[in-house]
């Protein structure tokens, strides 16, 4: 039988990357209390995945001394399935989790972007990010040809970190034009960060075959990746390979806030100059804002939970730097924006569905996301449609539904534990 | 430096050092995480937890998303049906 854990703070934050971390730490050290909620077995997020692996006096490394030391209940490898006026629900591999807050902070990140495209559920061709985050929790990079495609400057750190460990870097495939990813270098000059970050890229990553207006069209292979296709500049190239790393960029986890009430707009979620969203009381912070990388969720997080822990002036005084990094955001979305020829990457039997195996062909016949869930079962499975509707948008203009209760599968005992209580709340104030 | 630990993925024994997660040990090791509803052999995705591409059976428990549980000694991991 699960362990029913139930906790009462002040602050609430779920997500426990740069912002949510950020977020919870001050509103730690400014007396509040604080619990920190993250789906993953540890803290820092995709970025700062793996706590032990990071260097010393790296921002990282200071931001987890802080958080611990700020006190910040820190609560790991818990899922939110359900969330109401001043209450989450989790779960854990060994407990259920009730958690009343007087204050939310959103922090849930991104993830990336998937296309579909002949081949692309075969084993070993990954997200960028994806094969990234697998080499961090244990994948051996060395002696791998790797091909890393898509697109995003999320392709080039990818490639950075291949390189540093022992994989051949076979190709970079960029998606976007030479156009486009020079104008993107030239916005970031003006953010010293920024300009640092893609010097030290550019070094480490010289030599390397970095294509502009490339992209795959296909993985090949038997029961696993052989091969890739590239197109490049209109001609066809077959690539041979261990690991294909291929993600377009990356897309806001909104679902929590949505499922909040929280107004979206064009996909993220709206705050005022505090981090407040539509709902009062709940914050979003961090890429669920808009993609904009660390610098920038560090100070949206900070100003969250300056504010959330009613020390709003401490946060008043991070605006300034917080809005430079609008230009990033900006350069981003106009940078790596996804090229039309795209859309023509699935053929008939491709899957865009990978949960219920749901070809694109079986989906054509739909104008809308709903009709082609109830016909062929597209986005009803396990992921919910994080996958193959943020594809179908892409591919076919189609808008997703709200998401629904639970947030995410959850187990019986889990679901029981909260009909139960609600059952017992509702017999309470009926006896009343 | 790194510890390694003992588990066994689809019958077979395996050491990897200890932190590694279920979905890179099953990459390693050439099993696939699951086999899909058309009967494709599938393997880890995202890397994070939003894909369920990874899912695996972890000590008799079904439906396990392999990239967000760390491998333990003496661990049972099958290729999900």
């Amino acid at each position: 039988m699960n362990e029913a854990v139930q906790l009462r703070v002040e602050v609430a934050v779920v997500g426990a990357g740069p912002a949510g971390l950020a977020a919870a730490t001050v509103a730690a050290e400014c007396g509040a209390s604080v619990a920190l909620l993250d789906d993953n077995p540890g803290l820092g997020g995709q970025i700062w995945r793996g706590e032990t692996a990071l260097s010393k006096n790296s921002s990282g490394a200071n931001w987890f001394a802080r958080a611990e030391r700020s006190g910040a209940r820190r609560i790991h490898s818990v899922r939110i399935f359900h969330l109401e006026s001043g209450r989450l629900l989790g779960e854990s591999p060994d407990a259920s989790y009730e958690i009343s807050f007087n204050k939310l902070i959103l922090a849930t990140g991104a993830r990336e972007q998937f296309l579909p495209f002949p081949g692309w559920t075969l084993p070993n061709v990954f997200g960028a990010g994806g094969l990234q985050a697998l080499a961090k929790s244990g994948l051996p990079l060395a002696g791998k040809r790797v091909v890393i495609a898509g697109t995003g400057p999320l392709l080039l750190a990818v490639a950075q970190y291949v390189g540093d460990h022992g994989g051949e870097v076979v190709c970079i495939a960029e998606q976007t034009s030479w156009l486009k990813y020079v104008a993107f270098g030239a916005s970031l000059l003006f953010n010293s960060g920024k300009r640092r970050d893609a010097a030290r890229l550019s070094w480490s990553l010289r030599g390397v075959r970095h294509w502009k207006n490339c992209w795959p069209v296909a993985a090949m292979g038997r029961d696993r990746l052989e091969s890739v296709r590239l197109s490049h500049h209109g001609l066809s190239k077959d690539i041979p390979c261990d690991y294909l790393a291929c993600g377009f960029h990356l897309i806001p986890n909104t679902e929590m806030a949505e499922y909040a009430g929280c107004e979206i707009r064009e996909r993220f979620a709206v705050v005022d100059q505090y981090q407040q969203s539509s709902v009062a009381g709940i914050y979003c912070a961090g890429e669920l804002t808009g993609i904009g990388g660390l610098d920038r969720a560090l100070l949206e997080g900070q100003i969250a939970g300056y504010d959330a822990a009613g020390r709003r002036p401490l946060g008043e005084r991070l605006f300034a730097s917080r809005d430079t990094q609008h230009v990033v955001v900006e350069a981003l979305k106009d940078a790596f924006a996804l090229r039309e020829e795209l859309k023509l990457l699935p053929d008939f039997d491709t899957l865009v569905c990978r949960c219920e195996d749901v070809s694109f062909g079986k989906l054509q016949p739909y104008r809308t996301w709903r009709e082609a869930k109830l016909q062929t079962r597209c986005g009803m499975g396990p992921c919910q449609g994080k996958v193959c509707g943020t594809a179908a948008e892409f591919l076919f203009g189609w808008k997703m539904d709200p998401p629904r209760p639970p947030l995410f599968p959850v187990q019986c005992s889990s679901l029981a534990a909260i009909s139960h209580r609600n059952c017992s709340e509702e017999l309470t104030g009926e006896s009343r | 430096m790194h510890e390694e630990i003992r588990i066994r993925i689809n019958g077979k024994s395996l050491a990897v050092p200890r932190g590694t997660s279920v979905a890179a040990a099953m990459t390693r090791a050439g099993e696939p995480c699951r086999i899909s509803v058309s009967g494709q052999a599938r393997a880890p995705l995202c890397g994070m937890g939003i894909c369920f591409d990874c899912r695996a059976v972890v000590n008799g428990q079904p439906h396990v998303r392999g990239c967000q549980v760390q491998c333990e000694a003496g661990m049972e991991i099958l290729s999900d049906e």
